[in-house]
């Protein structure tokens, strides 16, 4: 057996299954139930990476969530990379495959490790602010080169394999923690038929409990695990979600958990299974029974390998049969740190010494210590550690008991293991997360959960209450206030019988002194990740950097993947120290969601590729893919750009199409407009209070073109509304803009005019609208339909209700191309038979199918602006050259009136919009390219607006282009001069946007 | 991620049902036509940012489609009442 550090027996591992693993190319043996810390330490892995500044060695410090260090990069493939894993958390699967993260060229030999050597002092809290920063051109470059050094995993660079799921639950008491006090309350309620849901971040429940030698009713504790997990696995009105973090809890008591389900089996989820889930939970209440973290303390050279946290010590021990080094110091301000000791001792190994800082230690473990023989060195401290990638012996001396000095001979001692506790932090983070900042108890020398308005409810270790009794009936009651308050009967539960230890008061102490002044004295660390020093933290304050939360911003100090979890309280307590304070007066950073990270995968579930966000197609789009249509985004729709034919360019496309509406006809898949169906005794004066031109008078059967202004004047929407009957009437909006009109009428009606009889439904997708343009339109249309459409009987902007093709259609003489046009509507399933027909009578006029840049180019042509490329929401209509479009004399101050008789919106050097014509013909203007009056101005020259549409037009021989101009109504014929980033300067003339057919006569024929 | 009440389905529903549409109770004046310049921006452009008790126009974009107003604690995050348009608040700021 190559595991040297393995126990023969004992644990919760399975010896006869054993696994092997990689770590950073070489091969190891570990068990079914390790975790990747586990099985490193098990196989005497000492270095799990380099430090982040300083590039120092590290070793595994702690057995669960709080771990710094062993922050390892996943994955056998690139495709299945996972950066920043902690190893304390991983469980072991066969053929894992993990690499630490850090060290360049390598974790052993590391380069910026001889920068942190011979110039730790040169690398102060800000040290990248203060040398990265100049010249900033170069910054980019430092990046790079700080990563690299620095290392924070990668991502993968080929897609994940996996998938991930997301679920929604509500239930009524969601229980945070299977410890003893979350098993508890979990029962409690469970036995009432409360619907419950428990998560716990570890594989199997138990908490403290799974690494603890206590006993319950005089049996091992996990044997009462083992029933309570059986009755709660038994009930229907439960749910039990081991490997599940609760990674958020956000407000109205709504709860985000991070399941790994298949995490601990390979490298590739098996197949047809979900890689993790992410569960989204209202609960009607919630128990948090987080627990507590153990606080190691800081003292010199705390950060080289074999430092650990000593409860850590005692799980791997207990939990993992294995025992992670052979002598060991322990140094503690309290009662419970002795337990590390014990089980060292009783593994078989040497322990060295207990170094309590408090001058006497008569509590129950201290008595079990003394009684086994084990050295115990009283009020005292080791303020430094000897040793580089592993600790080699340790120096210890009397402390005065107030923490601040150093008062007596060092004496040296060999280690390679050194335990610390400054006793236990509660683990309060999901608290923190809905804004409740923790206070600070000096009884248990940490903070506890602060007043909420969550429907939250706290047990055992995460309220201090540390003792196995205190916390099984503490969650016992939280499990009973929860079903007092869901007005759910009480039950009955009679909780096991554990030993009660005698206690002594803990010492308030996290930061050990040195008979050097920290500034001198060996690097003592206070957040390992971010490599924040308690020195660094005196500067930092000395700097003027009172606030807590600006320390933590300039060092840098709980940043890293951790959050700080074994760091921040050490770090207030460091700060607090130099500035004279209390720690509750320093104050505290609170915590934020994720407890712990999680994957983007999780975050995305099943929302990805095709299912990222839903796409609308019109009930011709597969004709559309057939004829090799290009595609254009609109909103969700996905719309014909263009239809090359061939190996034709796409402006050969454009020029054909265009040449074709012009002189034959056209078509149009223009089933993407918003269709807002508006009915009531009311909905004529209702438009005329949402339009700016007037509808009084439009008879049925008849079209109208409006526009839509905000209360401020400026223009938003523009379409067609048809008169259906009386009291109906059909709105078109533009593509984009259909839900948001929709949005627009309903809060005007419902909270300025409920008194007004209207209604408004969306039909938009009942409807395909095909709209057949070009001088042969008619011709075309006459052999499909059952009606006379001559000029006298259907003219321009009527629409009849007719049948087209052997279906039902409202058709509508309008037109945005400036040709004879009719907008066929027919029930979207009819759609496709109707624009087949089209094509099988339309192929002696060459019909030709168009797409959404021939639309712009042909209405361009014509100076029809599109709502949202032409007008930005800074436009008024009197700015678009549209004042014909405004009937100031409706009785009603209609929506946008007040607005655009601002005094602003009245001068008469607005930008407005104009036609633009290239001195050059052949040149079109970028789109976005802004005009100036002189083209020698100097820069910053003085822009007078810029170009919202331009396009080449064939039809015209000429490129066209439409922009805003200072005061360009009253310019026409002068020149505006558009300079462009290669230098160049384009010279156009302001002109009427009317390119063609300025008198309208094409389309009224 | 809220939980609201909408007092016009009677049911509470998530946060991805609804959305904020500004301030609440911010009448459209009866004559725009003879607002001043200075009354009209003020209507148009000025609301109240409170730290603590504020009231909301709501819509329950992806259900009833109906506006209410909520009174929410902008600090805390605790909605106090949903009410229907034209009902006045029962909770209000102390001034």
């Amino acid at each position: 057996m190559t595991q040297k550090n393995r126990l023969q027996n004992g644990g919760r591992i399975d010896r006869s299954q054993s696994l092997t693993f990689s770590y950073n190319g070489k091969e190891y043996q570990g068990f079914k139930g390790d975790t990747l810390a586990s099985a490193m330490l098990a196989n005497g892995i000492d270095l799990v990476g380099r430090s982040f500044k300083y590039s120092r060695p590290r070793g595994i410090v702690a057995a669960g969530a709080e771990e710094p260090n062993a922050v390892l990069q996943l994955g056998a493939t690139e495709a299945t990379q996972v950066p920043n894993v902690r190893a304390t958390q991983q469980e072991l699967f066969n053929g894992l495959v993990s690499a630490s993260t850090n060290g360049w060229p390598s974790v052993e030999t590391d380069i910026m490790g001889m920068v942190g050597k011979l110039g730790g002092n040169l690398m102060p809290p800000g040290f990248y602010y203060k040398t990265f920063m100049f010249p900033q051109s170069l910054w980019e470059n430092y990046e790079t080169m700080i990563r690299k050094a620095a290392g924070l995993g990668r991502s993968p660079k080929k897609n994940d394999p996996d998938s991930y799921d997301h679920i929604n639950h509500h239930c009524d008491v969601l229980i945070v923690g299977a410890g003893p006090a979350g098993l508890a309350a979990a029962l409690t309620a469970a036995r009432s038929g409360a619907r419950v849901m428990i998560a716990d971040e570890q594989n199997e429940f138990g908490g403290c409990l799974l690494s603890t030698k206590e006993t319950l009713d005089g049996k091992p504790a996990a044997e009462w695990v083992a029933s309570v997990v059986a009755e709660l696995s038994a009930f229907e009105n439960v749910i039990l979600l081991p490997r599940s973090t609760v990674n958020g809890y956000h407000d109205h008591n709504f709860v985000t958990i991070h399941e790994r389900c298949t995490d601990h089996l390979a490298d590739i989820a098996p197949a047809l299974q979900a890689r993790q889930r992410m569960h989204k939970v209202r609960a009607k209440w919630v128990v948090l029974a987080t627990g507590a973290h153990d606080r190691p303390l800081v003292y010199g050279n705390n950060d080289v390998p074999g430092c650990m946290v000593a409860s850590a010590v005692s799980t791997y021990i207990n939990r993992y049969g294995v025992v992670p080094g052979n002598e060991l110091v322990l140094m503690t301000t309290n009662d419970y740190g002795y337990q590390a000791a014990l089980d060292w001792h009783e593994a078989g190994r040497r322990v060295a010494a207990i170094v309590d800082t408090r001058t006497a230690a008569n509590g129950s473990r201290a008595q079990a210590a003394r009684a086994k023989g084990i050295n115990i060195i009283l009020g005292s401290a080791v303020i430094e550690v000897q040793g580089g990638k592993r600790v080699t012996g340790v120096s210890i001396a009397p402390i005065s008991q107030d923490g601040n000095k150093v008062t007596g001979a060092i004496k040296a001692l060999s280690a390679d293991t050194v335990a610390s506790t400054g006793g236990w932090s509660p683990v309060i983070h999901l608290s923190c997360h809905t804004g409740s900042r923790p206070i600070w108890n000096d009884e248990i020398v940490g903070f506890l959960p602060g007043k909420t308005l969550q429907k939250q409810l706290t047990a055992g270790g995460i309220n201090g209450q540390y003792e196995l009794a205190a916390a099984l009936s503490e969650g016992f009651a939280a499990g009973q206030k929860a079903l007092s308050e869901l007005g759910l009967p009480a039950v009955e539960l009679v909780l096991p019988k554990a030993k009660v230890a005698v206690q002594d008061a803990p010492m308030s102490l996290f930061h050990i002194p040195h008979i050097k002044p920290t500034s001198q004295a060996p690097k003592q660390f206070v957040d390992y990740q971010n490599d924040v020093t308690a020195a660094g933290i005196e500067l930092a304050c000395r700097e003027g950097f009172e606030s807590i939360e600006h320390v933590k911003r300039y060092t840098a100090m709980g940043f890293g993947t951790d959050q700080g979890k074994l760091g921040n309280i050490n770090g207030m307590a460091v700060a607090a120290k130099i500035l004279n304070k209390t720690i509750p007066e320093t104050g505290t950073t609170i915590f934020r969601p994720n407890y712990t990270p999680i994957t983007f995968g999780a975050v995305a579930g099943r929302h990805r590729g095709e299912l990222f966000d839903p796409k609308r197609y019109s009930a011709m789009h597969q004709w559309h893919i057939k004829r090799g249509a290009k595609f254009e985004d609109v909103g969700q729709w996905k719309r014909p750009w263009y239809f090359p034919q061939g190996a034709e360019s796409m402006q050969d496309a454009l020029n054909r199409e265009c040449l074709a509406v012009r002189n034959s006809v056209g078509i149009l898949d223009a089933s993407t407009l918003g269709k807002i169906d508006i009915q009531g005794k009311d909905a004529r004066e209702f438009l005329g209070r949402v339009y700016t031109n007037a509808w009084a008078k439009l008879a049925v059967g008849k079209c109208r073109y409006g526009l839509m202004c905000g209360e401020d004047g400026m223009v938003f929407d523009d379409g067609v509304t048809a008169c259906l009957g009386d009291q109906h009437f059909l709105m078109t909006t533009t593509t984009g803009g259909a839900a948001r009109v929709l949005e627009w009428l309903e809060i005007y009606h419902q909270t300025e005019w409920p008194e007004l009889e209207v209604y408004f439904n969306t039909v938009t997708d009942h409807w395909s609208t095909l709209t057949v343009t070009g001088p042969n339109s008619r011709k075309l249309l006459s052999e499909l339909v059952d009606y006379d459409i001559t000029n006298e009987n259907f003219p321009y902007m009527d629409w009849k209700q007719i049948t087209v093709a052997g279906v039902p259609a409202r058709v509508f003489r309008i037109s945005f191309t400036g040709e004879l046009s009719f907008e066929i509507n027919v029930q979207a399933n009819y759609g496709m038979h109707v624009w087949e027909k089209l094509f099988e009578v339309g192929a002696k006029y060459s019909l030709t199918p168009y797409g959404t840049e021939t639309m712009h180019i042909l209405r361009a042509e014509k100076g029809f602006i599109i709502a949202g490329q032409d007008t930005d929401g800074s436009v008024h209509p009197h700015d678009l050259g549209m004042s014909w479009c405004v009937a100031a004399k409706k009785p009603f101050s209609f929506i946008g009136k007040r607005g655009m008789a601002r005094q602003d919106c009245m001068r008469e050097d607005r930008k407005q919009l104009v036609g633009l014509k290239t001195k050059d013909p052949k040149q079109v203007i970028p789109e976005g390219a802004q005009g100036v009056f002189d083209r020698t101005a100097q820069i910053p020259m003085p822009m007078v607006g810029h170009v919202t549409s331009s396009y080449w037009s064939e039809n015209l021989g000429h490129s066209i282009a439409m922009g805003f101009v200072k005061g360009g109504l009253s310019k026409m014929g002068e020149s505006v001069f558009y300079p462009l980033a290669d230098g160049s300067v384009i010279e156009a003339e302001i002109c009427s946007p009317i390119f063609l057919d300025p008198k309208g006569e094409r389309q009224n024929v | 991620m809220y939980h609201i009440y909408c007092p016009h389905c009677a049911e509470y529903r998530e946060e991805e049902e609804f959305h904020a549409a500004g301030q609440a109770h911010l009448p459209r004046p009866l004559d725009p036509d003879s607002c001043t310049d200075e009354e009209w921006g003020t209507y148009l452009f000025f609301r109240k940012n409170p730290r603590g008790i504020h009231h909301e126009l709501w819509v329950h974009a992806a259900g009833c489609r109906k506006f209410f107003n909520m009174t929410r604690d902008t600090q805390t995050y605790e909605i106090k009442e949903v009410y229907k348009i034209g009902e006045k608040p029962s909770i209000v700021a102390e001034s």
